[in-house]
This record gives C-alpha cells, sequence and structure tokens, in this order.
C-alpha cells in the first residue's frame, strides 16, 4: 500500500518513538501492556504535533461503546479484528490515506 | 459442467434478467449454482439444470436466475455518488420540491446503498429544514430483499464503506451482527422487480441510482433498460450510474451533467415511452 512502517511493542514505547519521529498515520491496537491504546491515544493528541497523525485503531474490542470511546478520544477510524485487505483498504480511504 | 448445461444457463439467464453470463467462468457458475441445487435437493448442479430443462419449473427457474446475477455491494459504495447527491442534487431538490423527494435504487441487492442513502438524507436534515425523502429499492432477488430488509449485516459488511462514526450512530450490536436502527430500516420501501419488465406506472423519480447494473446487460437490454429508467425520471430528475458505465451511443434520452462522473438528466424533449 506504499507505507513505510515501524513497529512499536507497547503504547509507551510507541509514545517514545512518535516523541523522536511523529508518523502520518498509526495502526493502534487497544489492548497492549503498559499503556493501552485508548491511553496512548489521550497522550499523543496532548503532545507538540501529536494531532497530526492520522491514527486508525486495529483490535478485537468490537463493541459500539469502544468505537464510541476511540472516536471520542481523537481516533479517526476503528477496525474491528479479523478484518480483510478489503475492509483495510476502505478504511484508509475514509481517512485519506489512500 | 458441460459445454451444453453452461450454454443452457447461459441463455435462460439472458433471456429472463438481461445478465449477461461469462460462459468461461465455469467455476464462477458452478459455485453459483451449487448452493441452489442443495437447497433444491439435488446431488449437484447437473441434476438441477436437468430438471429445469425437462418440466421449465418456474420455482427452480428463479433461484437460477437470481443466482447468477451480481450481488457485490457495500455501503457508501465508489462514494463519489452519495457525494453528488448531498453537494449537488440534495439542496437543488430540497429548494424547488413541494412534496417529498423521490428516489429509487435500483439493483439494491442485500440493501446496503438504499441504506446509505437513507442514513446520508437523516444526516442532511439539519442542512435542509423539512426535508422529505421517499426512499424506494428493488431488487430481482427475492433473497437478498429479505436480508436487506431484515437490516441485519455482519461484521465485515459494516466495515466495507461505512465509517465507523455512522456505524456507532445507527447500527446496533446484537450478539455477532449489527443491525440497522428501526428508524433508518423504516425509511426504506421494498419492491421486487425485474428490469426486463415493462415499468410502465413506475415512477416519477426525483433520482435514480443504478449503478453497476447496466454493465451486466448486453448493448440491446442496455438502451431498453436505460430509456425505461428514463421514462421513469422527473423531467429535472438525476439518474446515476456507476462511475464506468457511459451511455454514449447507447441512447439520446439522457445526457451527462459536465464535469459530474456517473451523473445523467433527460435529455430536453427526449422522447421516451412514458
Amino acid at each position: 500500500m506504499g507505507f513505510e512502517v515501524a513497529e512499536a511493542a507497547d503504547g509507551l514505547e510507541a509514545l517514545a518513538w512518535c516523541r523522536t519521529a511523529m508518523p502520518e498515520a498509526i495502526l493502534l491496537d487497544w489492548n497492549m501492556p503498559e499503556l493501552n491504546g485508548l491511553e496512548f491515544l489521550l497522550q499523543l493528541r496532548r503532545e507538540r504535533g501529536g494531532d497530526g497523525p492520522v491514527v486508525v485503531f486495529c483490535t478485537v474490542e468490537n463493541t459500539p461503546e469502544r468505537i464510541g470511546q476511540a472516536l471520542e478520544g481523537g481516533a479517526n477510524e476503528f477496525i474491528m479484528k479479523p478484518f480483510d485487505s478489503e475492509i483495510l483498504h476502505s478504511k484508509f480511504s475514509e481517512v485519506g490515506l489512500l | 459442467m458441460t459445454a451444453q448445461e453452461i450454454a443452457f444457463i447461459a441463455d435462460l439467464v439472458r433471456r429472463r434478467s438481461g445478465v449477461v453470463v461469462d460462459v468461461e467462468k465455469t467455476y464462477l457458475i458452478e459455485s453459483r449454482l451449487a448452493p441452489v441445487a442443495r437447497r433444491e435437493g439435488f446431488p449437484g448442479v447437473s441434476g438441477l439444470i436437468r430438471e429445469i430443462a425437462e418440466r421449465r419449473d418456474e420455482k427452480l427457474i428463479w433461484p437460477v436466475v437470481e443466482a447468477m446475477a451480481s450481488t457485490e455491494t457495500l455501503f457508501f459504495r465508489d462514494r463519489t455518488p452519495f457525494d453528488q447527491l448531498r453537494n449537488d442534487i440534495l439542496p437543488v431538490l430540497a429548494r424547488t420540491r413541494q412534496d417529498p423527494i423521490r428516489v429509487w435504487s435500483v439493483g439494491c441487492a442485500t440493501g446496503q446503498e438504499p441504506y446509505s442513502l437513507a442514513m446520508l438524507i437523516d444526516e442532511e436534515r439539519s442542512a435542509h429544514a423539512g426535508l422529505r425523502v421517499d426512499l424506494f429499492a428493488s431488487d430481482l432477488s427475492e433473497r437478498c430483499l429479505e436480508k436487506a430488509h431484515s437490516g441485519l449485516y455482519t461484521q465485515f459488511e459494516v466495515q466495507r464503506g461505512l465509517p465507523s462514526r455512522l456505524l456507532i450512530k445507527y447500527f446496533d450490536k446484537v450478539d455477532d451482527a449489527w443491525v440497522l436502527s428501526p428508524r433508518i430500516r423504516q425509511m426504506v420501501r421494498w419492491r421486487r422487480m425485474n428490469l426486463m419488465s415493462d415499468l410502465k406506472g413506475v415512477g416519477p423519480f426525483d433520482v435514480i441510482f443504478c449503478r453497476n447494473v447496466i454493465s451486466a446487460f448486453e448493448d440491446v437490454t442496455r438502451k431498453a433498460v436505460l430509456e425505461q429508467l428514463a421514462s421513469t425520471l422527473a423531467p429535472d430528475g438525476f439518474l446515476i450510474l456507476g462511475l464506468s458505465e457511459p451511455v454514449l451511443g447507447l441512447t439520446e434520452a439522457l445526457r451527462p451533467v459536465p464535469g459530474r462522473r456517473g451523473l445523467y438528466v433527460r435529455t430536453p424533449n427526449s422522447r421516451v415511452a412514458a
């Protein structure tokens, strides 16, 4: 899909990485050690330049409540696992990444 | 399947629905007919075809014809037509219409298109005070219409084209399925309809969505269907076709709106069978 990808093992590592080099887009899991996805997102949006990245959750969480929390927290889209390449394409188009 | 069986199916489907079956795609034909054969109690596709050839039972013919029509669809498919409706069409019609705006989704398959329209219209109510829309949807397939009417979709289906914001606004999760709110479901009226039949008495509509339907037909059928659709369109109505379905050279009854891909209006003074 034409992206250069870096991986972080958990929310803290992701935040540290963002402070060094803010990415254009973040594909974010919900359930992570140290800092979960929502906690990471809330902190990210408070960082300098943290309003820039397009954030798409990608998680086994699949309730309307979780999706609502993610969007309210500043996520741009939400992908529920399992998913396929068509869904990924559709969601990335939705947020202007494709 | 033998070449003779495939030719038989292709001919049957073309005569009944106008849909052209690609006889080279043996696997596709077989994979679509196998579930019909199973449902109807035949050990295989050949048995089903033999029975139809011998007895011409309508109760077997229609499931076969329906199975061969494409049901591929998704919410807000191609996005552009929905932007056109929101930005170009609704503002004009909301200003000029006293009566409810009449919108028809042709070949709606499992309902994602008419429900996308219903959600869009619901969202636009704040921009157009008093906006009233009558939304109609039709398809050849009874099975598709049943699913559409239920408003139940899988997790895969609600993730294809539907923004998450609209998912949580308009759907509830029930076990593993997502169910559309009754308020949106009730906005759509459903009808089984074959575009090969006479559409006299249907319409008039202010907006017709007929996307990725005519591309399944051969030119002569395409022309006939387009002219039927033109005849059901209000004189100042809009027809929206698939983004790769030009009408140029097929009919004089419709002309493209410049700079608006897929959007057509009736040609002034065009003679279409009313």
